[in-house]
C-alpha cells in the first residue's frame, strides 16, 4: 500500500536525456565517487577485515578513514561539512565498501540514510545546524527503535518521554539490538510523549550520547556483522530539552516510515554488495582450483549454477538502482524499495551460500572471508 | 612559483588485458590515472601546501573521459586543469611520445610558463618514460629523472634520483626544469568526496588538439601487439643437484 509521503524536499531533476538512460548508468559524479569507495574499501579496508571480524571490534583508523574521505555525510550540504551527493551515490558507496566487509558498511548505511536524512528532512535549522557537521565530520550516529519487546511491532514501543512543565523532557526506557551504540555520539532516539495517543505520540529525539543517564549495554556476540557493534541501550531519566526535538512531536512514527523506506534501498545496496563480494573472492578461486584436470570453473555444471547467480546479482541490482531513481525522480518508490531489499537480502544470503558451496573445502573455513 | 603536472588517463593498474585485433583492447576497460601520475600531482600539491608554489595547473591529453582524471587531479589539490581533447590513441598505438611532448611544449611556452613540470616517470600502458626527457630537450631545460625525493633548494630544486649504483643527488640551479617521479617520491593522497565535488567547480580549459597546429603523425610504427606466453607450471625438484641440473640445463640460467 503505498502511503502518502510527507514533504521531503525534491532532490536535483535529472536532464531530460538522463531519464532515459539505463537505469545502470551513472552520472560522473556517482561514477567517481563510487570509484573513490571502491579505492580505499580495496586498499585500506581490506587488510583489516579478517582481523576486525575476528576480535568484533572496528578499528579506529577505518573509521577515521570513514569520516576523512567524505562517506559518513555525503547527501549532506557542503554548507553543513558534507559532499552534496545524490541518494544513488551514498547507495553506490555503501555497496562498495560491502563489498568488502558488510560491517562497515552497514554504519555508513544508517549515518547517511537514516540520521542524516532525517536531521535533513525534519530538523529545524538550529538541529541541523549543530548535528549536520558534526555527522559529516567526526560523530557517528544510532538509530533507536527496537526494543526487547517491539521489534516487528516497532509502536508498541515503551520508551518514554515525559514532558516537564518547561517543555523539556525526560527519557525512560531500555532500547534493543542498536546498531553503532558503542561508537555513536549522537543516538536518534524515538520514544513516545503520549502513549494515551497510542502510536501518534511518538516522538524522535537528537540525543548526544554524552547526556547524563544513558548507559550503552554490553555489545551481543554476533554470528555476523561482528564488527559492527550492536547493544542495548538504557535510558535512565535522560533530560532533553525541547530543542533537541526532531521535527514535531507526535510524528515520529511517521517520520519513522518513511525514512526507513528509504534505508531499505541502502540495505539493498549493502546486500548487493555483499553477494558480489562472495562472487569476487569465489571466482578466481573456481578458475585456478583444478580437481580431474580441469579447472573447476570449466565444468558445465558449474557454470550454470554462476550464470544464475550473475544473473541473480544483476536482477537485484536493476531493482535497487531503479528505486534509487524513482526516489531522486521525487515519484512513489516505496513498494520497490521494499521489492529491491526483499530480493536482494535474498540474493546476498543464496549467492553466499552457493560460493561455500563451490568454494568446497575451503569454503567452510574462515579463510576466504566468504563465511564473513 | 606555478607548477605544470601531466595526468595521463591508462588503463587500470588491476586490470588484465588482452588483445584483439592486434592492439591491446580498450573498450569496456576500467581506465584511471596513471600512478606515477598520481604519484606527480601529490608532490605538486605538497609544494603548493608547503607554500613553495602557488598555482598548480593539471594537463591532460586524450578522450572525453580525461575530465574524470582532470577532475581527481583537482580534487587532490590541482587549482586549474587544462584538457587536450583528442581521440587518438594515448597508449602509444597512435599518440607517441615526441608528439606529447610537442604538445606539452606548446602549452608551456605559449600559455601557462610554469617555473616546474612535474611528471610520471613513464606511462604503465607504453612504458616508455620518454616524454619528460623529450619535454626537457626541446624547452632546452635541466631534467631529473626517477625522482626519489624532491627538495626545495635556493632558488631551485635538491633531486635525489634512484640508480641501480645507489641514490645520486641532482641540485638543479635554474627553472623551468622537468622532473619525472618515481615510485618511491611519495604516496599519494585519496580525493576526498566532498573535494571530488568541490573540484567541479574549479576550472578546465579543454583544447582541440588538431587546433594546435602540430604534426602529430607517429614517428614509428608498431608492428605487431601480442600477449607473453602463457605461464608454464611449475615443476617440483627432489633436491639441490636436480634443481642446479634444471637451472643449467632447461632454464639456462646457470653457465
Amino acid at each position: 500500500m503505498m502511503k502518502r509521503l510527507l514533504s521531503i524536499p525534491q532532490r536535483r531533476f535529472f536532464s531530460s536525456s538522463f531519464q532515459h538512460a539505463p537505469v545502470t548508468l551513472f552520472s560522473e559524479d556517482e561514477t567517481l565517487t563510487r570509484e573513490s569507495a571502491r579505492l580505499w574499501a580495496t586498499q585500506e579496508l581490506k587488510p583489516v577485515v579478517r582481523a576486525m571480524d575476528d576480535a568484533a571490534q572496528l578499528l579506529p583508523s577505518i573509521l577515521s578513514g570513514l569520516f576523512q574521505n567524505g562517506f559518513m555525510g555525503m547527501e549532506i550540504d557542503p554548507s553543513h561539512n558534507g559532499s552534496g551527493l545524490s541518494f544513488t551515490s551514498a547507495c553506490l558507496v555503501v555497496e562498495e565498501i560491502a563489498r568488502i566487509d558488510p560491517s562497515v558498511a552497514i554504519l555508513v548505511d544508517i549515518q547517511n540514510t537514516l540520521t542524516n536524512n532525517a536531521v535533513r528532512f525534519w530538523g529545524s535549522p538550529a538541529l541541523q545546524e549543530k548535528w549536520l557537521p558534526r555527522l559529516a565530520t567526526d560523530t557517528v550516529s544510532a538509530f533507536c527503535l527496537s526494543e526487547a519487546n517491539s521489534g516487528s511491532d516497532a509502536f508498541a514501543m515503551q520508551t518514554t518521554a515525559q514532558r516537564n512543565s518547561d517543555g523539556s523532557y525526560v527519557l525512560n526506557g531500555t532500547k534493543m539490538w542498536i546498531s553503532n551504540a558503542e561508537h555513536a555520539g549522537v543516538f536518534l532516539v524515538f520514544a513516545n510523549a503520549d502513549p494515551s495517543k497510542g502510536y501518534k505520540g511518538i516522538t524522535a529525539f537528537v540525543v548526544d550520547s554524552q547526556t547524563e543517564g544513558i548507559t550503552v549495554g554490553k555489545p551481543e556476540n554476533k554470528l555476523g556483522l561482528r564488527a559492527s557493534s550492536t547493544c542495548p541501550l538504557i535510558l535512565d531519566h535522560v533530560q532533553v530539552t525541547a530543542n533537541d526535538v526532531l521535527g514535531d512531536v507526535g510524528m515520529g512514527y511517521k517520520y519513522c516510515i518513511n525514512i526507513l523506506n528509504e534505508g531499505r534501498i541502502g540495505i539493498a545496496a549493502q546486500q548487493i554488495g555483499i553477494a558480489k563480494g562472495c562472487f569476487d573472492i569465489t571466482l578466481p578461486y573456481l578458475q585456478e582450483r583444478k580437481q580431474f584436470g580441469t579447472p573447476i570453473f570449466d565444468f558445465q555444471a558449474m557454470q550454470h549454477q554462476v550464470a544464475m547467480a550473475a544473473t541473480e546479482i544483476y536482477a537485484a541490482e536493476t531493482m535497487t538502482y531503479n528505486a534509487c531513481r524513482l526516489k531522486e525522480a521525487g515519484l512513489p518508490f516505496v513498494k520497490e524499495a521494499c521489492m529491491a531489499k526483499l530480493y536482494s537480502s535474498q540474493v546476498a544470503e543464496k549467492t553466499a551460500s552457493k560460493c561455500i558451496e563451490w568454494l568446497g573445502g575451503i569454503g567452510f573455513t574462515k579463510d576466504l572471508l566468504v563465511e564473513n | 612559483m606555478k607548477i605544470l603536472v601531466g595526468v595521463k588517463r591508462v588503463v587500470d593498474y588491476a586490470v588484465k588485458v588482452r588483445v584483439a585485433q592486434g592492439t591491446v583492447e580498450l573498450a569496456n576497460v576500467k581506465q584511471s590515472m596513471n600512478p606515477f601520475c598520481e604519484i606527480a600531482v601529490e608532490e605538486a600539491v605538497r609544494l603548493k601546501e608547503s607554500k613553495i608554489a602557488k598555482e598548480v595547473v593539471a594537463l591532460s591529453i586524450g578522450p572525453k573521459q580525461c575530465t574524470e582524471t582532470l577532475r581527481t587531479a583537482l580534487a587532490m589539490g590541482c587549482d586549474r586543469g587544462i584538457h587536450i581533447q583528442t581521440d587518438l590513441r594515448t597508449d602509444y598505438m597512435e599518440l607517441q611520445p615526441l608528439a606529447i611532448a610537442k604538445m606539452f611544449q606548446q602549452i608551456i611556452e605559449q600559455k601557462e610558463n610554469p617555473d616546474l613540470i612535474l611528471l610520471g616517470k613513464q606511462g604503465i600502458d607504453s612504458d616508455c618514460g620518454q616524454v619528460g626527457p623529450m619535454l626537457a630537450g626541446l624547452l632546452q631545460c635541466p631534467q631529473v629523472t626517477f625522482a626519489a625525493k624532491v627538495e626545495s633548494h635556493d632558488s631551485g630544486f635538491l633531486v635525489e634520483r634512484e640508480t641501480d649504483a645507489g641514490t645520486e643527488s641532482i641540485h638543479i640551479q635554474t627553472l623551468p626544469a622537468v622532473i619525472t617521479c618515481d615510485l618511491r617520491l611519495n604516496e599519494p593522497r585519496y580525493a576526498t568526496l566532498p573535494n571530488i565535488m568541490k573540484a567541479k567547480k574549479k576550472p578546465v580549459e579543454t583544447i582541440l588538439a588538431e587546433t594546435m597546429g602540430i604534426d602529430l603523425t607517429p614517428r614509428n610504427q608498431v608492428l605487431q601487439v601480442i600477449e607473453p606466453p602463457p605461464r608454464k607450471d611449475g615443476i617440483k625438484v627432489a633436491d639441490v643437484d636436480a634443481l642446479i641440473e634444471k637451472l643449467k640445463n632447461e632454464a639456462k640460467v646457470l653457465a
